[in-house]
């Protein structure tokens, strides 16, 4: 995702000598081919609060600004600069997150990012996208710096492998992987991978899942939400993610706004816990219950 | 080229004009911070009447030069300002702090002309005037970035994060305006943190740091023509926090207090003596 992500804003930023990205001292070796373009690559130093702060700045006066680094830096850290500083004021600036979930898992709980999207999220004048496929990645960066306003891009290690190479990428959409009726898994970034391969063990015992890609979160596709809540037997939501406030939140309030009861219901992620274990995003997974073993063991108890 | 007495007497008036609009404002509203808006209403009646470049008829012209202020706890002087040299109406700001209102206790830009940035939580302003000064840097422009900012903000991490970069980044477009009237919301910046030597800490930092009378209009227009090359500078300006209100003066009440009843006449008469 990162990789799609670099190329996709290098050869924006090549284009347009106003696109400017700020990275506070993360990125080693991954932001070379940036430093040969004047005035568009800064590195601020390990001080997150002044990197929003000086987005901010630089996107009042008419700057397309990228603002980057891992984990829960470039989000907590930083918060209120982001709502005060990024959001209320509309400006154009772009967060990017690498290392959603447990990307870096054996790194300790600091490392974790299983909060930033429900945080993100909770603030208006904000778009939250969390790229399932690497392909997301590289339209999700275009899309919201051409949107004009304050973006969260969430990379993550892992990701899905993208079947078509036909891109619909939309801020506000999804993507439907897999087409089914008997009941619908909804999941966001990389973890769309275990979904996947737990359609593929439904469909082992004659179910036939629907698997949405869930990458834009704010705003939400309500429409899929809705049609996956009338047509299909319920609705999963898998997130690598804490529970509050997440993927399955946003859900069930499109849900609820709309007087729509799915049949079954069910959130997967983190519940309401930090991880004091530590080990590989796969390992981290199966420890909590949300790799596609874990997964497909829950949603055939949910449907018996 | 006019005088310097003929900007003196004109930075006079505008500061005579902000005191007793505070004053009113704060009266009315209710509100907190008069001795916050007091105490910056002379260095605000300079920049505003002489030294910032600023287009009331056309507020987002591209040559202006841009003003932030970081203690937003004192919006009801930059809302007076603002109405004094022509963004909206002086009858505006009778709605300050009531139901309904833009004109909020901590400035805020919507619906305001002339704000360029709402502040109101501290440690904000000087990183957006940071990456203001880096962008006209960037596009090779001569319009300058200003901030104001309260001495008890400096506590706050966030600032020194942005010192750091202005002097590396050589942001000499960047002039930073400190409140110095050393008290702070509970008591004094020195007993609350203690930030002297405060000049001494901006020179070691590669700053170009000034100290001046915050209230002498003379010394104000000089420190703001004052840049140094590839260095960005500071005004450190000595205030007194409530400044031309007596019982106001350097007492920390009136940062919570709003002048009423015989306080407001009182406040209002002095005002008026002082520049008979």
């Amino acid at each position: 995702m990162r990789d799609a992500f670099v190329s996709s804003l290098y050869s924006m930023a090549c284009s347009d000598k106003d696109i400017i990205l700020l990275t506070a001292d993360l990125g080693f070796g991954v932001f070379e081919e940036f430093e040969s373009l004047e005035g568009q690559y800064f590195n601020v130093g390990i001080s997150e609060q002044n990197m929003i702060g000086v987005a901010s700045g630089l996107a009042l006066i008419g700057k397309k600004v990228v603002v980057y680094s891992i984990g829960n830096f470039p989000t907590l850290r930083c918060l209120e600069q982001i709502r005060n500083d990024a959001c209320y004021h509309n400006l154009n600036i772009t967060i990017v997150s690498s290392g959603g979930g447990f990307s870096y898992g054996a790194l300790g709980m600091s490392h974790h990012a299983t909060e930033d999207l429900s945080v993100m999220r909770s603030i208006p004048n904000i778009n939250v996208i969390s790229p399932c496929t690497a392909g997301e990645a590289g339209y999700a960066i275009n899309s919201l710096i051409k949107a004009d306003g304050v973006g969260y891009l969430r990379l993550d290690k892992s990701s899905a492998v993208e079947k078509e190479s036909k891109h619909t990428f939309k801020i506000g959409s999804s993507k439907t992987v897999v087409k089914g009726l008997d009941i619908t898994i909804i999941a966001t970034g990389g973890i769309l991978e275990e979904v996947i391969e737990v359609s593929n063990k439904l469909k082992s015992i004659n179910v036939n899942a629907r698997v949405i890609g869930m990458y834009s979160i704010k705003p939400i596709d309500k429409k899929a939400i809705i049609s996956a809540a009338e047509e299909t037997g319920g609705i999963v939501t898998v997130e690598e993610h804490n529970l509050d406030g997440g993927l399955g939140s946003a859900v069930s309030e499109v849900c609820m706004d709309n007087n729509i009861i799915p049949k079954l219901f069910l959130r997967l992620g983190m519940n309401n816990i930090f991880s004091s274990i530590v080990g590989s995003q796969k390992f981290l997974r199966s420890k909590y219950k949300i790799d596609s073993k874990a997964i497909f063991e829950k949603i055939k108890i949910l449907i018996k | 080229m006019i005088k310097r007495k003929e900007v003196l007497a004109q930075t006079k008036k505008i500061a005579k004009f902000i005191r007793k609009s505070v004053v009113l404002m704060t009266s009315s509203g209710g509100s907190s911070h008069v001795g916050s808006c007091l105490s910056i209403v002379d260095l605000v009646a300079v920049l505003y009447g002489h030294v910032l470049k600023i287009f009331p008829n056309d507020p987002e012209s591209s040559s202006r030069d841009i003003f932030i202020l970081s203690k937003g706890h004192a919006g009801a002087a930059i809302y007076s300002v603002l109405s004094y040299v022509g963004f909206f109406s002086k009858d505006l700001l009778s709605s300050h702090y009531q139901d309904g209102s833009n004109f909020s206790g901590h400035v805020s830009h919507k619906g305001v002309a002339g704000v360029e940035f709402s502040t109101g939580s501290l440690g904000h302003g000087l990183p957006v005037a940071v990456g203001v000064a880096l962008s006209f840097k960037i596009n090779k422009k001569d319009n300058k970035s200003f901030v104001l900012m309260s001495d008890g903000e400096f506590d706050e991490g966030s600032n020194w994060e942005a010192i750091l970069f202005a002097a590396h980044h050589k942001l000499d477009n960047l002039f930073v305006i400190v409140d110095r009237n050393k008290l702070q919301s509970i008591r004094t910046t020195e007993e609350t943190l203690s930030l002297e030597p405060f000049k001494e800490k901006f020179s070691s930092f590669g700053w170009n740091a000034i100290e001046i009378n915050g209230h002498n209009h003379d010394e104000i227009i000089n420190a703001c023509e004052a840049q140094k090359k590839s260095m960005p500078t500071i005004i450190i300006a000595k205030t007194i926090k409530g400044k031309g209100i007596s019982f106001m003066e350097n007492n920390n009440l009136w940062h919570y207090r709003s002048p009423q009843g015989k306080e407001l006449k009182d406040a209002l008469a002095e005002l008026e003596n002082e520049n008979a």
